[in-house]
């Protein structure tokens, strides 16, 4: 009895998604999970007879993209849990998506197949051996149509140029490079060469007793192929120009809020530390995600955030129970909607929280089973803070914080969000008439 | 009967086809590399009307085989019919010129050039044109990268409207939307620019130029150098200053070091294609300043060209030139914080003296060399020691004798074992250019030290040096310097030891010389065909089977023949078998004589 929970429980923890990307079209919505596979939903075209089914996202294809592997030489295991998925953008028939574990990039390319070549020389149609004597003319296979498959093939494997464990990967606006990003080190790759990176910044100090500081995340701008950011665990943002020189130790630009003395204690420095950082697709701005808040900053104000959204401040008071619950060390992300207006990032108990820059209005809603029927309409959600709580409200106490959201992912242009709670993936969109 | 005859030809062709869709990869590619053959069993018509169509549509197989496809593809004119009938091979390259592997994408694109030289100008028109023109206007990126390689070959060969067409689209392509495409356009640039009429050179190739130079993507700008450089060859020197020059002085100017840096790289070129007195007046403060630039992969590209530069200085000038304006930027590299850069200075600094004359070379060079031979990067001393004949020469070696001593018994105890590695390979070098006294005096002694090395590769080239040597110095030298020092080792307790000596001895024998072999070295060999450890006594006949062709048949017959039996029955199976092997190649060697 206690093995099959067990197990069940590690087939359960395969299953946890653990990130969440949209192509550029948003036709295609990928996502990872804890067991190293990769699947790939397409948005089912517009039909006539089924008008509502617009928009809805089926399964196009499902592959392992890591094997749990182990370092013999450093007695290490390397998950094969699939840390970030970036799409290429697209360049034939076929799509490219690169997918990352702790140690290993790897490049599928997942493209469609309908044509089959019929016709053996050696062999008749049943596949029976035919006789060598009896073959007198020589026959060219012919291609037919056959049922659509989808295949995903690796492509490139991009390996051994990681010590620490990957966080991010980014894909230059050239469409020629990405960097890979990892504690303490980001790596520039071209997209063909497999055996050879580039090292573009190290913070590695030469004593580790003195290390103070890992990086967090890491992206390029969406335009400018020259610049890109990385984010500290100590909550600062440093924007290099690789113009500059080939190792951009140096950054250009430092973004940090000076710390508010009177808020100081002992969680200070974990909760500043930053778990996402995200380009504006304008490029002008940038988002940053740490435990509590995120904030929206300008690329041309390094001193302080252009605007501060508190994600959940009603756990300010419960840091201690989440910090030795570890959730305190949760990594969430934030994305922006296609017009860099609305602000998206998540909480714990299946609750994720959108942000309107414009109007200032801010929404708390929940991806749950329950209320979550297709096309059902998302009720807000509202946290009471001590004291008593109305129906509706829930009690800061009574919050599920096995149930987090993580990874979430907007639709390229189209109000069309996608939301991993745990090992369930939820899509949300504006009401169609 | 003839029928049957004809069905036994056609069964290994019957299974090359069946072969093309094999589920293993290389008996695919087998296949394909044999399509000539499949193509002349089947007939020009069949190889047209059903081989090509079945092809076209195969372009989900692995890279590989794609590869070899675009390939054969570039020589199958006369399988499909000749000339005639040439345009029937366009579909199937068309659709390889549109995968996203780059190397397939290129042999496509290669091929089609190829075969467009087989089009008609007609055909050309007809056929090769409408499918340049489709994949330009291709929905996706990888077919209009494609389409930028095939501008320069139909060009030359189409009536002046189609021309206009095909301009036209060589400038769409250069303000495509994707970087990738312009890249692919920038590339290309240079190439067009050469088949295109002066005027349109200066029309349409010039605005082009400028703006990829200008483009907002690193990659696309350092590209724009490189057609810069071709371009500049095409226009009469009048125009250069007005059309060139500001778009490439802006380059070496720009705010990206990796564009800089594409500029030091073709700095020889840009030289050449512009001509002495821009050289005189533009490109000498732009090196300058590339010598100077704040990023060291710059300078170290720039360094590299150093030689190439002042060489190509216009000869009037030259002296002054690099007197007053390039000297001083090299002493300060000598200098540099960098070691890749000093290391690329010191590659070719060397090659000044002979540019700048005897006098110079003292008074300024000298002192520069001296310095780097100091450094305390092994690779720019090597680099130095490597380029010794250049200075030897012009002022002789024994000026810089005293330096270099230190330098290379510093480098010969380096603690990595590439390093020295990389002096034992310029010692046959070294010996030759300070002769035997000097050698025998300072440096033999540690050409035996490596011998004992602790790490194998070392103890290897150390080997082979010794043979360059003797081929350096005569086998009387080797036999009074070398060979008693090496057969000496065969009684060294480190077994290790004793199979070096065996190793000297296969590589030492033949540039000896029977005498030596036979009288010093064979009883050697012999005594250690009774070492206590396997591993030697294999050796000793693998080495008899060596050193074999250099000794007398008779010498062969009494003394190694027995040697080797005895070898033959050893207790060790390894020893046995290299034993036997030897006695065999003896004999397949005698009975070769005896033809």
């Amino acid at each position: 009895m206690h093995l099959y929970e067990e197990d069940k429980r590690r087939f359960l923890k395969a299953d946890i998604i653990s990130t969440v990307e949209f192509n550029s079209t948003g036709e295609l919505l990928a996502t990872g999970d804890k067991g190293g596979r990769v699947v790939v939903f397409q948005r089912e075209q517009e039909s006539k007879n089924q008008p509502h089914r617009r928009g809805e996202y089926n399964v196009y294809s499902t592959f392992q993209s890591h094997e749990p592997e182990f370092d013999y030489l450093k007695s290490l295991e390397i998950e094969e849990k699939i840390n970030k998925i970036r799409w290429l953008p697209q360049q034939n028939a076929a799509y490219f998506l690169l997918s990352t574990n702790d140690k290993t990039v790897k490049l599928w390319k997942i493209s469609e197949r309908d044509k089959r070549p019929e016709g053996y020389n050696l062999k008749d149609e049943d596949g029976r051996i035919r006789d060598p004597t009896t073959i007198t003319a020589l026959r060219v296979p012919v291609l037919r149509p056959m049922d659509l498959m989808v295949e995903a093939t690796p492509r490139r494997v991009f390996s051994n140029a990681h010590t620490y464990h990957i966080n991010s990967i980014s894909v230059n606006s050239d469409y020629e490079t990405f960097m890979s990003t990892d504690d303490l080190r980001i790596n520039l790759w071209n997209l063909e060469i497999t055996n050879r990176s580039f090292n573009i910044v190290d913070i590695k100090p030469v004593n580790m007793e003195e290390l103070t500081e890992v990086i967090t995340a890491a992206e390029f701008h969406p335009h400018q192929c020259n610049t890109f950011v990385y984010s500290s665990s100590k909550g600062s943002i440093r924007l290099c120009d690789m113009r500059a020189s080939a190792l951009c130790d140096n950054h250009s630009k430092f973004f940090e809020e000076p710390e508010d003395p009177s808020n100081r204690s002992f969680f200070s420095e974990i909760i500043s530390s930053i778990s996402d950082v995200k380009f504006s697709h304008s490029g002008r701005y940038l988002m940053t995600r740490d435990y509590l808040t995120v904030k929206v900053w300008d690329l041309n104000m390094e001193s302080k955030p252009l605007e501060t959204y508190q994600v959940h401040d009603y756990l300010r008071s419960k840091l201690c129970s989440l910090y030795e619950n570890d959730c305190i060390f949760d990594k969430f992300e934030c994305v922006w909607n296609g017009s860099d207006s609305v602000i998206m990032t998540g909480s714990y108990n299946n609750f994720f929280r959108m942000f309107d820059r414009n109007t200032k209005r801010d929404v708390t809603l929940e991806a749950s089973r329950e209320n979550s029927k297709p096309r059902a309409i998302l009720k807000p959600r509202k946290v009471c803070v001590g004291g008593k709580c109305r129906k509706d409200e829930i009690s800061v106490d009574s919050l599920d914080f096995s149930k987090k959201i993580l990874h979430t992912a907007w639709h390229p242009y189209e109000n069309i969000i996608a939301v991993a709670a745990t090992n369930n993936l939820y899509i949300f969109q504006d009401k169609v008439n | 009967m003839a029928g049957a005859d004809s069905d036994d030809s056609l069964y290994p062709i019957a299974v090359l086809i069946d072969e093309l869709r094999n589920e293993d990869v290389q008996l695919r590619l087998n296949s394909i590399k044999k399509l000539s053959t499949i193509a002349l069993a089947l007939g020009v018509e069949r190889t047209r009307t059903e081989l090509l169509p079945f092809l076209t549509d195969t372009i989900y197989d692995e890279d590989e085989v794609l590869l070899a496809l675009a390939e054969q593809l570039g020589n199958f004119t006369m399988l499909v019919g000749g000339p005639e009938y040439v345009h029937c091979l366009l579909p199937p390259l068309e659709s390889l010129a549109t995968v996203e592997e780059t190397v397939v994408r290129d042999k496509a694109v290669e091929s089609l050039r190829k075969i467009s030289h087989e089009h008609s100008p007609v055909d050309l028109e007809v056929h090769f044109e409408p499918l340049v023109k489709r994949l330009a206007s291709g929905d996706w990126f990888t077919s209009r990268t494609s389409a930028c390689g095939l501008f320069s070959v139909c060009y030359p060969r189409v009536s002046s409207t189609v021309k206009a067409e095909i301009r036209q689209h060589f400038r769409t392509l250069c303000s495509d939307d994707t970087p990738m495409v312009r890249r692919a356009a920038a590339s290309k640039l240079g190439e067009f620019a050469k088949v295109l009429e002066l005027e349109y050179v200066k029309s349409d190739i010039i605005s082009l130029f400028t703006a990829l130079a200008s483009d907002e993507q690193d990659s696309v700008r350092l590209l724009a150098v490189e057609a810069g450089v071709s371009i500049a060859t095409l226009l009469p020197q009048e125009d250069l200053e007005a059309l060139v020059m500001p778009t490439l002085r802006q380059a070496a100017e720009d705010k990206s070091w990796r564009v800089r840096y594409m500029v030091a790289d073709k700095f020889s070129d840009l030289q050449k294609a512009v001509g002495p007195e821009i050289t005189k007046n533009d490109l000498v403060p732009a090196f300058q300043n590339l010598l100077k630039d704040c990023e060291a992969e710059v300078r170290a590209a720039a360094a590299n060209k150093v030689k190439e530069f002042c060489e190509n200085l216009p000869e009037d000038s030259r002296e002054t030139i690099i007197m007053t304006h390039i000297l001083p930027c090299v002493k300060e590299l000598v200098s540099d914080t960098n070691q890749h850069v000093k290391s690329a200075l010191a590659s070719v600094i060397m090659g000044l003296s002979t540019i700048l004359g005897k006098d110079n070379t003292i008074e300024h060079l000298l002192p520069l060399f001296l310095a780097q031979l100091k450094d305390e990067c092994p690779e720019v001393r090597l680099n130095i020691i490597s380029n010794l004949d250049c200075v030897n020469e012009v002022i002789g070696i024994r000026q810089l004798s005293q330096s270099l001593l230190p330098a290379i018994v510093e480098l010969a105890e380096d603690a990595k074992w590439r390093v020295r590695l990389a002096i034992i390979e310029y010692m046959p070098l070294l010996a030759g250019q300070l002769g035997v006294e000097f050698f025998d005096e300072k440096l033999n002694s540690l050409c035996m030290a490596w011998l004992v090395d602790h790490v194998y590769a070392i103890r290897e080239a150390a080997t082979c040096n010794l043979m360059k040597l003797v081929e350096k110095f005569g086998a009387e030298w080797a036999q009074n310097t070398i060979v008693p020092k090496v057969l000496g080792m065969a009684n060294d307790p480190n077994y290790l030891h004793r199979m070096t000596t065996l190793f000297c001895i296969n590589a030492l024998s033949e540039v000896c010389g029977q005498e030596i072999t036979t009288k010093h070295m064979l009883p050697v060999v012999f005594k250690m065909s009774n070492d206590q450890v396997a591993n030697v006594r294999f050796n000793v006949a693998k080495s008899l089977q060596k050193i074999g062709p250099v000794l007398d048949s008779n010498c062969l017959q009494t003394e190694v023949k027995p040697v080797l039996e005895k070898l033959a029955s050893d207790q060790d199976m390894d020893v046995k078998y290299f034993a036997q092997e030897a006695i065999s190649g003896r004999i397949k060697k005698m009975k070769r004589n005896r033809k």
